[in-house]
């Protein structure tokens, strides 16, 4: 895999896999390390087909999805199976995906379980003051 | 209240399914009916964890249904069956298990004619919609709540043979 290709799949529901990459690239310069990818009305057989050639195509092990009880988690759950050096990273937000942009030196697994500790730690509600 | 959602879905537990439907109707329980995912292992476990704490999960095969959904109807909590196929759930409509059926997910095959967005069909799957219905069972396609209910006279728009 060479510097310009993705080291990640990002995928959900509407745009969201567009709108992170989209906003990894205007923060960092750095959304060439992602493919979205966006599944409208497609049965769960075929999200797992897009999703698992998607892997094959580009190389990347590495899937960040929205919702953790979502068609793309599901899929990636089921494409997972049999791939020992793939990650899932389900729940994903911006922060876990700068976080991993930024963690090229770090090994495959390691910088995605980095990632989601930082996503994790990164939601915060603030309430207003007096 | 039992079972407030009948719905045929072929992506089963998702985040319509959970969220969409599963918040605002307070469900507690859902009834997954499959004959392939009752009979494994893997799936069943798959599907456990896409449900959200709090909520829980029943795997059925079809032939179970009769009996073991007597316990859910007498469940205080709304639940919310699934299917993933037609066929299933006019199995279901057979036995009498089934008080309306919800459209929520058919989605694209070499052998289906699209007719919403989210729904296609093949004429066998046209026609067994049909028998539902005729059955006196309300039938409607609906992804979401607040979606309009798009009865089964627009979803089914060409004659189908017996």
């Amino acid at each position: 895999m060479t510097n310009s290709e993705p080291r990640a799949i990002v995928a959900g529901h509407g745009d969201f896999a567009a709108g992170l990459v989209s906003a990894v690239e205007v923060i960092t310069g750095r959304g060439h390390l992602f493919h979205p990818v966006a599944v409208p009305e497609l049965s769960a057989a075929d999200i797992e087909a897009l999703l698992r050639e998607t892997m094959e195509r580009t190389g990347a092990r590495v899937l960040f999805t929205d919702l953790h009880a979502g068609s793309c988690t599901m899929a990636a759950r089921r494409i997972l199976r049999g791939i020992p050096d793939a990650v899932l990273v389900s729940g994903a937000n911006l922060p876990a995906l700068l976080d991993f942009a930024f963690s090229e030196a770090k090994p495959t697994v390691t910088a995605a379980r980095h990632a989601a500790d930082r996503g994790r730690a990164a939601i915060t509600a603030v309430e207003g003051t007096p | 209240m039992s079972i407030a959602l009948y719905r045929i879905d072929d992506r089963l537990i998702h985040g319509q399914v959970v969220l969409g439907w599963g918040q605002p109707l307070d469900a507690g329980f859902i009834v997954l009916v499959d004959d392939a995912v009752a009979a494994s292992e893997w799936e069943r476990e798959l599907y456990a964890m896409g449900v959200p704490p709090g909520m829980e999960v029943h795997f059925l095969a079809t032939a179970e249904c009769p009996a073991a959904l007597e316990r859910f109807r007498a469940d205080p909590r709304p639940g919310i069956l699934l299917t993933a196929d037609v066929a299933t759930m006019r199995a279901l409509c057979e036995q009498g298990a089934v008080s309306a059926v919800n459209v929520g997910g058919i989605h694209h095959r070499a052998d289906r004619t699209q007719r919403l967005r989210y729904v296609f069909l093949s004429p066998d799957e046209e026609r067994s919609l049909r028998e539902i219905a005729a059955r006196g069972i309300p039938v409607t396609a609906q992804d979401v709540p607040s979606a309009r209910p798009v009865p089964i006279d627009e979803l089914v728009v060409t004659a189908t043979a017996p």
